[in-house]
């Protein structure tokens, strides 16, 4: 059967094949061909955002909360470009998102036309892959093959230009082919049988295991089966920025989150450990802070989709390249075998160390002593009474921090963050996307003041969209977690006037400009009220505002390029390690 | 640090190249030389790429390469499993007075004259990069004008063809 379509309706034809039900975006010159059948859809939401970046992080947001490919897209030239933050926050922290964008006509590309930028070009570093596609015949099988790279092995960005006149061109759909090409494309998702049999010789023969648990678990749904794991071997569990939410928090076997911010318990655990086995984790350079110095006595088991990330940055005794889900599923399985044969590890000792940091150097802050609020009250009785079924996205800075460390996370895909790039601007469009995909879920954007406007005009796109998400507003009147190191390593050298007495701008004003209710709090005793008020309010966005304490600081801290060896819980002051075996 | 040469097959497709290029210059590794051209097959392009790492970083340099959709295979031909030369063409000053000397050198080292002028001649010559650098030395003297090199091209020796699985596979 033959059809005579355009470009741009075959377009929109292969997104609802793949089964896209929301695109953000802006139109322009080179797109507003695909605008017109977009229109059309039935089954295609399209949400038009207030700036590219927000379409992307939006795009991103939606993905981490439904596990769904995140489609985004924008014009030739700025439009293509204000994507590109979105695009590399995606390829860091692997999360997958197609970016369509609208090229000049291909007979233009390469003259300096007006609005041309070359999109694939500067996207080459940033995306898993990415296409320009100048012949329409060529756009189903495109997408077809960008969402299969975007969603398949490690999920990332993938970029689609096309140029004007091939969505502009009509087809014959005669022999037109949506099949999968792709030869050099072959993601490993089952592991290797004698490698996982090898970890788990390794876990029972170990006396100081620890489970690093990253982001791949979240992006695999392998949840369950690592609850099952961890339960089997009774070994502890770390979880960090990216997995928040993958093992839950307050359960005995698990020490919180690793790194820079991260507990005692868990940066000791990591350093102290005779095995790590390394579970969609990267060892990154916040996890491991000075890299020559981790964990030095740790044998390490590496299990990871993709093979590049496996002896990148610390050499792997065991490496195994698998889907996070298969991979853990089979090393239980093969720990099973070996208690079956009679060897089981003894934790015993190694329990006792770790209970010991757990008891002495919990998380915690203190109360300012001006009587100001302490954003960490803030946002620990946000949790408390939003509750772990609501979706956190946190922007980036002490507040995202603050988010990893005071709420309780007890589901995957429940903590949204900007990890591996640092987004500021993260917060609000990737909460407006969550809410897209999970409309039955409250959506809290954990935003700074610094950090909330750089996307801020993205509320204005939730009102008018009927997106009703709430905002958190930490407000400290500055840049916190740049004014904690300028603080404590630059001598407090501020890069910029105090703004503390201006209070510019007014955001309970800016929340009602843009149709959203503006709350504001600055006192202790009215968080909970004004919380319960913002969950009672779902006809609009909200911002909430806590004006909070100028100087909070994020502890405990290893300083950047320093060993984890050296974490301090409070300024000077560092754990002692040794005190429960003494 | 040592060499290491590695043969890639390559969709043959606008961009590969940048990529390719770009891969190596993001992550910081050097390429000694990059030589690219087509194969048996249309559809797939094979480069021989020659760089100067050691043994960890090779094999970043290899999975990296791997993760390119574009990239169908890649293989490390080890100098003693392979056949690996280099073309070179060089333009020396030779006048009547040296102009025998210089064709000497030519026949000792199993090259050619392609192109002759009174007072200069130009010479072709294959070989491994050691015997190039041992022909330049050996010319150096009567003064080289002008010279221009290829990248290194390699191929495994015996009947195995490293693109026999891989290019079955595309047209599969």
């Amino acid at each position: 059967m033959t059809e005579q379509v355009t470009g741009a309706q075959a377009l929109i034809c292969a997104l609802e094949g793949v089964g896209t039900e929301a695109v953000f975006g802006i139109p322009g010159g080179a797109i507003q061909p695909a605008y017109d059948p977009l229109l059309d859809s039935n089954r295609i939401r399209h949400i038009l955002v207030r700036h590219e970046q927000g379409a992307g992080h939006a795009a991103e947001g939606y993905a981490a909360a439904t596990g769904r490919v995140g489609v985004c897209m924008a014009t030739s030239g700025p439009g293509a470009t204000n994507l590109v933050t979105p695009i590399a926050d995606a390829c860091m922290d692997s999360i997958p998102v197609v970016a369509i964008t609208g090229q000049v006509p291909s007979a233009a590309i390469g003259t300096d036309a007006f609005q041309e930028a070359d999109i694939r070009g500067i996207t080459l570093p940033i995306t898993k892959h990415n296409y320009l596609v100048t012949d329409p015949r060529e756009i189903p099988r495109t997408i077809a093959e960008a969402f299969h790279i975007a969603s398949t092995g490690r999920p990332g960005p993938v970029l689609v230009d096309i140029a004007k006149d091939a969505l502009q061109a009509v087809i014959d759909t005669a022999g037109v082919s949506a099949d999968i090409d792709l030869p050099g494309y072959r993601p490993v998702t089952r592991p290797h049988a004698k490698q996982v049999r090898e970890a788990a010789r390794l876990l029972v023969e170990a006396a100081r295991p620890v489970l690093y648990v990253g982001g791949g678990t979240i992006r695999a749904g392998a949840s369950r089966e690592l609850f099952v794991l961890a339960e089997l071997l009774g070994a502890p569990v770390v979880t960090t920025l990216m997995a928040r939410g993958a093992f839950p928090d307050g359960h005995r076997l698990h020490l919180g989150m690793p790194g820079m911010h991260g507990t005692v318990a868990a940066v000791g655990a990591l350093q102290r450990s005779d095995l790590i086995v390394s579970l969609g984790a990267r060892f990154d350079d916040r996890v491991t802070g000075k890299l020559s110095t981790f964990a030095p006595e740790a044998k390490v088991v590496h299990a990871d989709i993709d093979p590049a990330e496996i002896g990148k940055n610390r050499a792997a005794d065991v490496p195994i390249v698998g889907h996070a889900r298969e991979v853990i599923a089979d090393l239980i399985v093969a720990v099973q075998a070996e208690y079956d044969a009679g060897r089981r590890g003894d934790y015993e000792v190694w329990w006792r160390q770790l209970d010991g940091w757990r008891a002495t150097y919990p998380i915690g802050y203190v109360q300012p002593d001006d009587g100001s609020l302490a954003p960490q009250y803030a946002i620990q009785r946000l949790g408390a009474i939003a509750g772990p079924d609501a979706i956190y996205c946190a922007g980036v800075g002490q507040h995202q921090m603050w988010a990893a460390q005071f709420i309780s996370y007890q589901k995957p895909g429940t903590f949204l963050s900007s990890g591996g790039l640092g987004t500021m601007g993260y917060a609000v469009p990737a909460a407006m996307g969550a809410k897209v995909g999970r409309p039955d879920a409250t959506v809290w954007a954990v935003d700074g003041d610094g950090s909330f406007q750089m996307t801020s005009q993205e509320l204005a796109t939730c009102t008018v969209n009927e997106i009703p998400i709430k905002v958190a507003l930490i407000n400290n009147s500055g840049l916190g977690m740049v004014r904690q190191r300028e603080g404590l390593v630059y001598n407090s050298r501020a890069a910029g006037p105090d703004p503390r007495s201006t209070r510019i701008p007014d955001f309970v004003k800016l929340a009602e400009a843009m149709g959203a209710h503006g709350l504001r709090c600055e006192k202790a005793e009215e968080v909970d009220a004004v919380i319960e008020r913002a969950m009672s309010l779902d006809d609009a966005p909200v911002v909430v505002e806590f004006v909070v304490h100028h100087d909070a600081m994020v502890w405990p801290m290893v300083p950047a390029g320093t060993s984890n060896e050296d974490i301090e819980i409070a300024r000077g002051l560092a754990p002692q390690w040794e005190r429960e075996e003494a | 640090m040592s060499r290491h040469t590695l043969s890639v097959l390559v969709e043959n497709k606008p961009g590969v190249l940048a990529r390719i290029a770009g891969l190596f210059s993001r992550r910081g590794f050097n390429i000694d030389s990059l030589a690219v051209g087509p194969t048996e097959h249309p559809e797939v392009s094979r480069m021989t790429i020659v760089v100067n790492v050691a043994d960890s970083p090779l094999e970043q340099v290899t999975k990296q390469l791997n993760k390119l959709v574009n990239v169908i295979k890649i293989v490390e031909l080890e100098p003693g499993q392979s056949v690996q030369r280099e073309l070179l063409l060089v333009k020396v000053r030779a006048d009547l007075d040296t102009r025998s000397h210089v064709l000497e050198t030519v026949t000792l080292f199993r090259a050619k004259v392609v192109d002759v002028a009174p007072d200069a001649v130009t010479i072709e010559a294959t070989g491994s990069a050691d015997k190039l650098d041992a022909l330049l030395r050996v010319l150096e003297p009567f003064g080289i004008k002008e010279l221009v090199q290829s990248g290194l091209v390699a191929i495994g020796r015996g009947s195995r063809s490293i693109s026999d699985r891989a290019l079955r596979a595309l047209s599969a």
